[in-house]
């Protein structure tokens, strides 16, 4: 219990401390700027040329994870936090890939039974 | 209480690789060292805001997968007649276009931020707000449209009825997210400028010390914006 009570006491002196933190200079920003405006460029033109298929799909989330990447790393300076910051938001956001698996299964099983009783005559 | 404050005035070096994350989560004090409170909160928010719209995409992709009618074409849907062409998506392509700029002036923002340089700080904050207010117009005159072509909740003219759901939901939850923020960052500029945080002047409502730290932090959540913009962009207007 002693140790509950002296966690209190410092965050007053390591936050002003960290009034310095993510100082980065101004050309990575510009670059990765640059990149995203080309990468919103292709995904469009992905469109535009209409591409189908595998190839739409891949370069689509190709892309898409490449731009969310690059804001997640830069912008928002995931890049230079310590691992335990990154691990605890990065993370947890892979379950909803479960989450896709499962309602995948469950859409087609719904998509098949709906053929099933009102696909008839269509 | 306060005998015990001079412990922590540094931070300790970070551990490489996973000793170092070991090391931060089991040191019976704060787990995430070198990030303010503030910060370490607006994350969390920001993960739960994850897995919201990671839901809502969910929804969309199980409406999609299990309908048998036709889902309409969105290449076609938010085509603009300009010059008496039709141009395939080109009003979501300006409005990616408008909210990557924003992004890159907040970041830009954050950083002459930590440089506690008051006055371009809020010029890039206020330029940040503009753009997303832009974004927002678009976005209503895009709701206005389709309306008026008869695209409803519950049925449109082109083929499945879960696509007016969908869309209307998703876009709304993300346009309402861009709002927020567009206030928001009106608020912190009108601060930034004020030299709030030079001062350290309390907040009206935490009443705690205002740092330059909270334009990193509104940073993120606009930058959050975005990235959900890109999950949309991929998910909703290309596939």
């Amino acid at each position: 219990m002693a140790h509950a009570e002296t966690q209190q006491a410092p965050v007053h002196h390591a936050q002003s401390h960290h009034a310095q933190g993510q100082q980065h200079p101004i050309g990575i920003y510009l670059w990765i700027w640059g990149l995203l405006f080309v990468l919103s460029f292709f995904s469009y033109l992905v469109d535009y040329f209409h591409l189908h298929g595998m190839l739409r799909w891949s370069l689509i989330l190709l892309f898409m994870i490449l731009k969310a990447g690059l804001i997640v790393a830069v912008f928002m300076h995931m890049a230079w936090e310590r691992l335990a910051l990154i691990y605890a938001i990065l993370v947890p956001p892979v379950l909803l890939l479960v989450f896709v698996a499962l309602m995948t299964l469950e859409s087609d099983y719904t998509f098949l039974i709906r053929e099933e009783f009102f696909g008839i005559g269509r | 209480m306060s005998h015990s404050a001079v412990a922590d005035t540094n931070v300790p070096h970070a551990h490489h690789g996973w000793s170092g994350l070991v090391h931060d989560w089991s040191t019976d004090q704060k787990a995430f060292k070198n990030v303010p409170w503030g910060k370490a909160m607006m994350w969390i928010f920001l993960l739960s805001d994850t897995f919201i719209f990671g839901c809502f995409l969910l929804s969309y992709m199980t409406v999609r997968m299990s309908t048998l009618d036709q889902w309409p074409n969105p290449s076609k849907v938010f085509a603009l007649h300009i010059g008496g062409q039709e141009i395939p998506l080109i009003l979501i392509a300006i409005m990616t276009f408008v909210l990557i700029s924003s992004s890159g002036t907040m970041a830009l923002a954050v950083k002459y931020g930590y440089q506690k340089d008051r006055v371009k700080t809020a010029i890039l904050m206020i330029l940040t707000a503009i753009l997303g207010a832009t974004f927002v117009g678009m976005q209503a005159f895009e709701w206005t449209k389709l309306i008026m072509e008869g695209v409803r909740p519950w049925g449109n003219p082109w083929g499945a009825p879960q696509f007016g759901s969908t869309f209307f939901m998703i876009t709304g939850f993300h346009g309402t997210h861009v709002t927020i923020g567009v206030i928001f960052l009106f608020i912190m500029a009108r601060k930034v400028l004020r030299g709030d945080f030079d001062v350290e002047r309390k907040g009206f409502f935490t009443s705690r010390k205002g740092r330059y730290e909270i334009v990193e932090t509104t940073g993120l959540y606009w930058h959050f914006v975005d990235l959900v913009w890109v999950f949309i962009f991929a998910f909703f207007y290309l596939w």
